[in-house]
C-alpha cells in the first residue's frame, strides 16, 4: 500500500473542502473495513485520506416514533443496533446490519460506508430501500438529498460528485401497521457475503389482513441493490396470505439480473431470491401483525 | 521516507507515544514499534481475528484500524490481561481445558471473549458462537473454547457474587 | 468418554502420568500472548522480504528487469531462482529417486518457466515490508504465455501438451517403492496398482453392486499462522533461520542444498507454529531469506500475506474418482475397484498414494484392483493435508458402502462389522494388521445412544462413517537432562504443533516415577539436538515418546548405577519402582528419584542420556462418526445437529488433547465436505485467496462434537498409543454425504457439499420423477 496523508477534520466545511482540493485521489474514511482492504489489494490508490468520524452531522443518531431516525453516516453499526429505539422502531435495519462482518467489524464498519462502497450485496443497503430512506448529501455546491434507490450506479460506485461526502440518512417514522425485515442467504452462517439477500416491508390495513403497500429490495442479483418496485406493488390491496406472497416473489426474480460468479450461479441466483423474498415478506406481515 | 506522525495513546493502561505511518495499521505499530506480539497477523483484511484488540471498550481488528486513529484512545492487547497478581480468569480456564492447540488464535479468542463477558456474563452457547463468528479457529473446532468460555462466564458471576 | 477395551493386555500396570490431564508446557506463554511465533522474530538491522508472483498459469520468463525495484530507495536487493547454486548446477530431474530439493528449489522460485498463477518469480529484500511490496510491484517480468493445463481431465486426454517434456510414468506397486520406469510420456508421473484375488470372480459373488464416479476440489489445510521466516546469513558463512515449519531438519538439509552450503553451517531454530495440518511440512521462504540475508549483509524477514499463503503454497489435492464395489447377500463385501486420479500441482507428488493403501483398508476385502494416478496440472504444488490423500478416497468408499448396505436393506454399521478388518487380516497394501480396534469402535457406535436417538423434524438425517490411517514411523533421539534437585530436561527435535511436548514429556515422567511438573520440555534446534523426523503422519507422541522412553530407561540404568554406588552394591540388586530406588538385599535402604539426584554430584556427577530411538513401525489407525443433519429443500443449506466421533486411541496419552484432535479433525473434514473450495478462473487464478470466500468453519457454523475414544492398546508401544493426529479428519466427508442423503434423498458425489451443489442435486432428482 502506497503511503497516503491523512486527515481528521472537525467539521463538515473542512471535509468538503479537503475532498475538493485532492479531487479524486481523495477519498472519505469511516469505518475503513472495506476501503483499506481494497487499498492493500490495489483495487485503486489515494492522496488523502479524509477521516469523517469526529464531524459533528455524521455521528447524530436520533430515533423517535414522530420523527423517524437521522443516521450520521459515521456513526458504527453497534450504535445503532444497540440503541433501544432503533431496535423497536426498525427492526429490518438492525436485522441488516447485525450481520455485516463480526463482532469486530461491527465495531467499525458504519452504513454510510456500506452504502458509499456501493456493492450489490451490501447487506444495509436493500434493508434502507424498503424503510425508504434519504441521504443527505454535502458537497462544494452546497446540500442535496437522494432516494436511497438512486445511490448506487454500478459496483463500488454512486452518485456523489467529487468533493462530495454523505452526511446522513434519514428514515421515516414507521407507519401504523408496518412491519419489515431484511434477510441474506450465505453457506456460512456468519462472515460471509451475501448470495442473495432480500428485503421486505408492508404496511397493513387495520385489521392486519390486507396489504396496502410493500416494498421489496434485492442484494447481489444486479450491478446495483435492485428496488423491485412492481413486486412490491402488486401486493397493494390484496389479501396477506400465501398467494400473493408467491405472486411477488415470482415479480422479485423476474426483476433480478444476476450474473454467476464463485459466490452463485444465476440460476440459484434466480432460485433464491424467490425463496428469500417470501421468507422476507412472511416475517415482514408477522411483524406488522404484533404491533 | 515519508513523513511521520506523532500518536498518544493508552495501551493497557500506560501512556504512550509512538511515530508511525499513515498506511500502517495499529496492528503493524503494536507488534513492529511496541513490541506487542501478542496480536497476531492472520489474514490483514478483517476475516481471522488473530489481531483482536479492545479499543475503548469495543473489539476491533487492529488489522483496520490505522494506527493514526489510536490518538486519544485506550487499547488493550493480550499483555494487559495478566497482573502481577496472576493470569485473568479465562486465561486459567483456558489453559486448565485445553481450549488451545496451536495457540495463534488464542490472543485474539480471549480478548473476545473477554469483552463478551464483560457485558453479557451470562451469553450461553448460542450467544457465544454468534460473538465469537470472527475469530476463525482452525485446530479446537471450537468446542474446547466454547466452554471454556462459559465456564469462565460462570466463574466471572461467581466472583463477582 | 473413554472406553478402554481389552484390560488384560494393558501392558504396564497402573500410569499415574500418561492417561492425565496434565497442564501444557507452552500453555501459559500461549494465553498471555508471549509465545514466539515466527513472524515474532525481531532484531537490529532487520529488513523485509516480499514476492512478486506470476499472474499466469503458464509461462516461459523470457527476462526479469529488476532496475526499477533496485532503485527505489529503501531497497536494498533483489533474488531470483538464478541466485540458488542448485539451479545452476542441476536440470530437473523425475525419477523418484532424484525428486527433492532442485524441485523444491523450482517450486520456491521458478526458473525458466512460471508453472502455476502465484508461483513466485523474484523477491526483494528492503527496509520496510510497504517498501518491499511497492518494489516488488516494480519488478518487470517478459512472459511468452504457454498452454496451460487445469484440470484431470484435460491433463489426461488425448493428445494434452506435457507440462514436463522429459516426464515419464513411473509405476509401483508399494507405497514407499522407488517403482519402475515405463518409459512412457505423459502428464501422469505415477501409477501406484494394489491388488488381490479375482476381481470377475469377485463380482460375479456379488449380489448387488454399486457403481459411482467422484470429484473433489482443491482444498486448503487452512492454518491461521502464515509461513513465515527469518535467516541471517554471517560473515563468517554460517546461516541462522527463525521459521515456522514442521520439520526443521528438512527446512536444514534442502535449503543447504539449495543455497549450496554444507548442512553444518546452517541452524535451524523452530519458532511456536500457528497450525501446519500438513501444510508446513515443505517450506517456501527459508532460502529466499537466507539468499537475500547474504547480498545485503542483514537478517532479512518474510511473512506471507494470507492470498500468497492461498496462491503460493501447497493444497491438498483436487481428485476424480470412480467405485465398483459388490457384495453378496450376507452382506461380505466380494470386489472392490477403485480408480483414483489426484492433482499433483505442477510437480510430481499429490498423495494419491495415500488414498489408494487406505481407501478400502477398513474392510476385508478377498477381490480388489486399485489404481492410483499421481496427475501433473498448472496449478500449485500439492502438499499433504492431514492424513494426506485419504479423505477424498474415504468420501467414495464409505458413500459406496452406504449405498450397499441401502441395497441389501442391511444397517450401515452391521455391513460394516460384517467385513471389520481385525488381527491378521491384511491391509490393501498386503500387511497383515497388528491388533487395531476398529470392530470395537463399530460396536461402541452401535451401542451408543446417538445411533439410536430418534431424529424429529423434517429433511433430517443421521450418517456414518468409518475409516482407516496409519500413523508415521520415523526415528527420533531424544536427551534427557537429569538436574540436581531431581527435575529433568528433556529435549527433542520434532516441532511441537499441538501439545506433543507435553504429551512426549508425560511419557518420560512415566517411567522415571516423576510429576509432569518435574519435566521441562523443549524442542531444541538443529545444532542441539539429533536428526528427528518432521512432525506429521501422526507421529511425534508415538516415535519421540518412543524416544523419551528409551532416554528415561537409559537414565534409570545410570540412576539405579549410582544407588549400588552408594550402597556399595551391585547394579542388579537395586530396584526401581514408582519413583524409588531400593535395595533388593536390603529393602530399609531407600531413595527417591529426588534424594539420587541431589547425590549425583559427589558420585561422579549430573548425568545426561541422549537416545535415538528407531521407530517400531507404522501402525494402523482407525476412527468413526455418526451425525445428523438438517436439509434446507429451498436453500440447499446443510446444518449440523449432532456430531459423534470415535476413535480407537489405543491409549489416550491425554485424553483432553485427543478429544481436541479428534474436534479440530472433524471441523476440517467439515469444512472440506461442505464448503469449503479453491475456486479457479479460467485462467488459473484462485478466485478466493481470502478467508472470506475461502469458507473455513467459523463457530457459529458448527455444534458442540462429542468425542469418544476407546482404548485398544497398539502393541508396538510400551503404553500402548496410537497417532491420533489424523485419522478423526477423514470419516466426516462421507459421514455428512450419508446424513443428507438420508435427509433429502440425493447421493452428492462432488465436493463441496455446498448449497449450490445440493441444489443442483435436488433438481436433478425432481427432474428424475
Ligand atoms: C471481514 C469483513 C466482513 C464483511 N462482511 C460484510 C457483510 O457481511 N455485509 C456487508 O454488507 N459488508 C461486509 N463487509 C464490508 C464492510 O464492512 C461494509 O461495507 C461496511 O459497512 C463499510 O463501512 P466502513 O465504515 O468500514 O466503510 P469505509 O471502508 O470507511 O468506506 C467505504 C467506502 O465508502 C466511502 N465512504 C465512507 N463514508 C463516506 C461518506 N460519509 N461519504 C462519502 N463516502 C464515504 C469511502 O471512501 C470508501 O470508498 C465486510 C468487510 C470485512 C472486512
Ligand atoms: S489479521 Fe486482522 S483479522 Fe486477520
Ligand atoms: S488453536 Fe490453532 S488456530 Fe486456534
Amino acid at each position: 500500500m502506497r503511503e497516503f496523508e491523512y486527515v481528521v477534520p472537525d467539521t463538515l466545511e473542512e471535509a468538503v473542502r479537503l475532498m475538493v482540493e485532492k479531487g479524486h485521489r481523495a477519498r472519505a474514511f469511516a469505518g475503513g473495513t472495506d476501503i483499506l482492504v481494497q487499498l492493500r489489494s490495489h483495487r485503486f490508490e489515494v492522496d488523502l485520506l479524509v477521516d469523517i468520524k469526529r464531524i459533528p452531522e455524521l455521528n447524530q443518531l436520533a430515533c423517535s416514533e414522530g420523527e423517524g431516525l437521522t443516521l450520521g453516516a459515521a456513526v458504527p453499526c453497534y450504535r445503532i443496533y444497540e440503541d433501544p429505539a432503533v431496535a423497536r422502531l426498525y427492526p429490518a435495519l438492525v436485522d441488516a446490519i447485525s450481520i455485516i462482518g463480526s463482532i469486530q467489524i461491527q465495531s467499525r464498519a458504519t452504513v454510510g460506508g456500506n452504502l458509499c462502497n456501493a456493492a450489490p450485496s451490501g447487506d444495509s443497503i436493500p434493508a434502507l430501500i424498503v424503510l425508504e430512506a434519504i441521504c443527505n448529501i454535502a458537497g462544494p455546491g452546497g446540500h442535496r438529498s437522494v432516494p436511497v434507490e438512486e445511490f448506487c450506479t454500478a459496483p463500488g460506485r454512486n452518485v456523489l460528485q467529487e468533493g462530495e461526502v454523505l452526511v446522513s440518512l434519514h428514515l421515516p417514522p414507521p407507519m401504523p401497521g408496518s412491519g419489515a425485515h431484511y434477510l441474506r442467504f450465505t453457506p456460512r452462517n456468519e462472515m460471509d457475503i451475501a448470495i442473495v439477500g432480500a428485503g421486505a416491508s408492508v404496511v397493513m390495513d387495520d385489521a392486519r389482513q390486507r396489504i396496502i403497500s410493500a416494498r421489496i429490495a434485492l442484494g447481489a442479483v444486479a450491478p446495483t441493490p435492485v428496488f423491485a418496485r412492481k413486486a412490491g406493488d402488486l401486493l397493494a390491496g390484496k389479501e396477506a396470505n400465501e398467494e400473493s406472497i408467491e405472486e411477488a416473489a415470482q415479480a422479485a426474480m423476474a426483476a433480478a439480473r444476476p450474473i454467476t460468479d464463485m459466490r452463485g450461479t444465476i440460476r440459484q441466483r434466480i432460485h433464491l431470491v424467490g425463496v428469500l423474498t417470501r421468507r422476507a415478506l412472511r416475517t415482514a406481515i408477522l411483524r406488522a401483525r404484533e404491533v | 521516507m515519508p513523513d511521520r506522525i506523532r500518536v498518544r495513546t493508552r495501551v493497557n493502561d500506560a501512556e504512550v507515544e509512538f511515530l508511525c505511518e499513515s498506511r500502517q495499521s495499529l496492528l503493524e505499530v503494536l507488534r513492529d514499534v511496541l513490541g506487542l506480539t501478542g496480536a497476531k497477523e492472520g489474514c490483514n483484511d478483517g476475516n481471522c481475528g488473530a489481531c483482536t484488540v479492545i479499543m475503548d471498550g469495543r473489539t476491533v481488528n487492529s488489522c483496520l484500524v490505522l494506527a493514526v486513529e489510536a490518538e486519544g484512545r485506550s487499547i488493550t492487547t493480550i499483555e494487559g490481561l495478566a497482573s502481577a497478581e496472576g493470569l485473568h480468569p479465562l486465561q486459567q480456564i483456558f489453559l486448565d481445558e485445553v481450549a488451545l492447540q496451536c495457540g495463534f488464535c488464542t490472543p485474539g479468542v480471549i480478548l473476545s471473549a473477554k469483552a463478551l463477558l464483560d457485558r453479557e456474563p451470562r451469553a450461553d452457547e448460542a450467544r457465544i458462537r454468534c460473538w465469537m463468528g470472527g475469530n476463525l479457529c482452525r485446530c479446537t473446532g471450537y468446542d474446547k473454547i466454547v466452554r471454556a468460555v462459559l465456564r469462565a462466564g460462570e466463574a466471572m458471576r461467581k466472583g463477582a457474587s | 468418554m473413554t472406553i478402554t477395551a481389552d484390560q488384560e493386555n494393558q501392558g504396564p500396570g497402573q500410569l499415574r502420568v500418561v492417561g492425565t490431564r496434565a497442564a501444557r508446557h507452552d500453555a501459559v506463554d500461549k494465553v498471555t500472548g508471549r509465545a514466539q511465533f515466527g513472524a515474532d522474530v525481531y532484531m537490529a538491522g532487520l529488513l523485509h522480504g516480499k514476492f512478486l508472483r506470476s499472474p499466469y498459469a503458464h509461462a516461459r520468463i523470457r527476462s526479469i528487469d529488476t532496475r526499477k525495484a533496485e532503485a527505489l530507495p529503501g531497497v536494498k536487493a533483489v533474488a531470483t531462482a538464478g541466485d540458488f547454486p542448485i539451479v545452476q548446477k542441476q536440470p530437473i530431474e523425475f525419477a523418484q529417486s532424484v525428486r527433492g530439493s532442485r524441485i523444491t528449489a523450482e517450486v520456491i522460485l521458478a526458473h525458466e518457466r512460471v508453472m502455476y498463477v502465484g508461483h513466485a518469480v523474484a523477491a526483494v529484500a528492503a527496509t520496510s515490508f510497504h517498501i518491499a511490496e511497492e518494489a516488488a510491484r516494480l519488478i518487470e517480468v517478459d512472459y511468452e504465455v504457454l498452454p496451460a493445463i487445469l484440470s484431470i481431465e484435460d491433463a489426461l486426454k488425448e493428445g494434452a501438451p506435457f507440462l514436463h517434456e522429459s516426464m515419464t510414468t513411473q509405476f509401483r506397486v508399494d507405497r514407499f517403492g522407488r517403482g519402475e520406469d515405463t518409459g512412457v510420456k505423459s502428464n501422469i508421473a505415477d501409477h501406484i496398482q494394489l491388488k488381490s484375488g479375482d476381481l470377475e470372480q469377485g463380482f460375479r459373488e456379488a449380489e448387488v453392486t454399486v457403481e459411482r464416479e467422484f470429484f473433489t476440489q482443491t482444498v486448503h489445510q487452512g492454518y491461521i499462522e502464515p509461513f513465515s521466516s527469518t535467516a541471517y546469513w554471517a560473515p563468517d558463512g554460517h546461516v541462522t533461520i527463525w521459521t515456522t515449519t514442521q520439520g526443521i531438519f528438512n527446512v536444514r538439509s534442502s535449503t543447504a542444498e539449495i543455497i549450496g552450503v554444507p548442512e553444518s553451517m546452517v541452524k535451524v531454530i523452530p519458532m511456536e507454529v500457528g497450525g501446519g495440518f500438513g501444510g508446513k511440512g515443505t517450506f517456501y521462504l527459508d532460502p529466499v531469506a537466507a539468499v537475500l540475508s547474504k547480498k545485503t549483509g542483514h537478517p532479512v524477514k518474510i511473512v506471507m500475506t494470507r492470498k500468497e499463503v492461498f496462491e503460493g503454497t501447497g493444497p491438498g489435492s483436487a481428485s476424480h474418482m470412480r467405485v465398483k464395489m459388490g457384495a453378496d447377500r450376507s452382506g461380505r463385501i466380494t470386489a472392490a475397484k477403485f480408480y483414483l486420479a489426484y492433482e499433483a500441482g505442477a510437480f510430481p507428488g499429490s498423495a494419491v498414494a495415500g488414498g489408494a493403501t487406505t481407501g478400502t483398508g477398513q474392510y476385508n476385502i478377498e477381490n480388489f484392483q486399485i489404481d492410483g494416478y499421481d496427475v501433473v496440472v498448472n496449478k500449485q504444488k500439492a502438499q499433504g493435508y492431514r492424513a494426506p490423500g485419504q479423505s477424498q478416497a474415504n468420501f467414495a468408499i464409505e458413500t459406496v458402502v452406504d449405498e450397499l448396505a441401502e441395497k441389501l436393506g442391511m444397517d450401515p454399521l452391521d455391513l460394516r462389522l460384517k467385513n471389520v478388518v481385525q488381527e491378521g487380516d491384511r491391509m490393501p497394501s498386503g500387511v497383515p494388521y497388528p491388533r487395531v480396534g476398529l470392530k470395537e469402535i463399530e460396536e461402541a457406535m452401535k451401542a451408543h445412544p446417538h445411533y439410536s436417538a430418534p431424529l424429529e423434524g423434517p429433511n433430517r438425517g443421521r450418517g456414518i462413517a468409518v475409516a482407516f490411517r496409519w500413523q508415521g514411523g520415523q526415528g527420533s533421539p531424544a536427551t534427557i537432562n537429569v538436574n540436581s534437585n531431581g527435575t529433568i530436561s528433556l529435549i527433542t527435535g520434532s516441532v511441537d504443533l499441538s501439545g506433543t511436548r507435553t504429551t512426549v514429556a508425560m511419557q518420560a515422567a512415566e517411567v522415571l516415577g516423576l510429576s509432569i511438573d518435574d519435566v521441562v520440555s523443549t524442542v531444541g534446534d538443529t545444532d542441539s539436538v539429533g536428526v528427528s523426523g518432521g512432525t506429521g503422519g501422526s507421529r511425534v507422541t508415538f516415535d519421540t515418546g518412543l524416544a523419551a522412553i528409551a532416554a528415561a530407561e537409559e537414565v534409570k540404568r545410570q540412576m539405579s548405577a549410582r544407588a549400588a554406588q552408594l550402597w556399595e552394591l551391585q547394579p542388579e540388586d537395586v530396584e526401581f519402582r514408582d519413583g524409588i530406588f531400593t535395595c533388593t538385599k536390603n529393602p530399609a535402604d531407600r531413595m527417591t528419584f529426588k534424594e539420587l539426584a541431589r547425590r549425583l554430584g559427589s558420585t561422579g556427577g549430573l548425568i545426561t542420556c541422549s537416545v535415538y530411538a528407531p521407530t517400531t513401525g507404522v501402525g494402523p489407525i482407525f476412527a468413526g462418526n455418526i451425525v445428523d443433519v438438517a436439509v434446507d429443500l429451498e436453500t440447499g443449506k446443510v446444518d449440523i445437529l449432532r456430531f459423534t466421533s470415535f476413535i480407537d486411541a489405543g491409549r489416550a496419552v491425554h485424553p483432553g488433547f485427543v478429544e481436541g484432535q479428534m474436534q479440530g479433525s472433524t471441523a476440517q473434514g467439515i469444512g472440506w465436505a461442505l464448503s469449503e473450495e479453491f475456486f479457479y478462473t479460467e485462467n488459473g487464478t484462485v478466485a478466493n485467496s481470502s478467508f472470506l470466500d475461502y469458507r473455513m468453519p467459523t463457530s457459529s457454523d458448527l455444534p458442540m462434537i462429542d468425542t469418544v475414544i476407546i482404548e485398544v492398546p497398539n502393541p508396538r508401544h510400551p503404553f500402548g498409543l496410537r497417532g491420533v493426529g489424523e485419522v478423526a479428519a477423514v470419516p466426516p466427508l462421507a459421514a455428512l454425504a450419508n446424513a443428507i442423503y438420508r435427509a433429502a434423498g440425493i447421493r452428492v458425489t462432488r465436493l463441496p457439499m455446498s448449497p449450490g451443489n445440493i441444489l443442483e442435486a435436488l433438481e436433478e432428482k425432481s427432474a428424475q420423477r
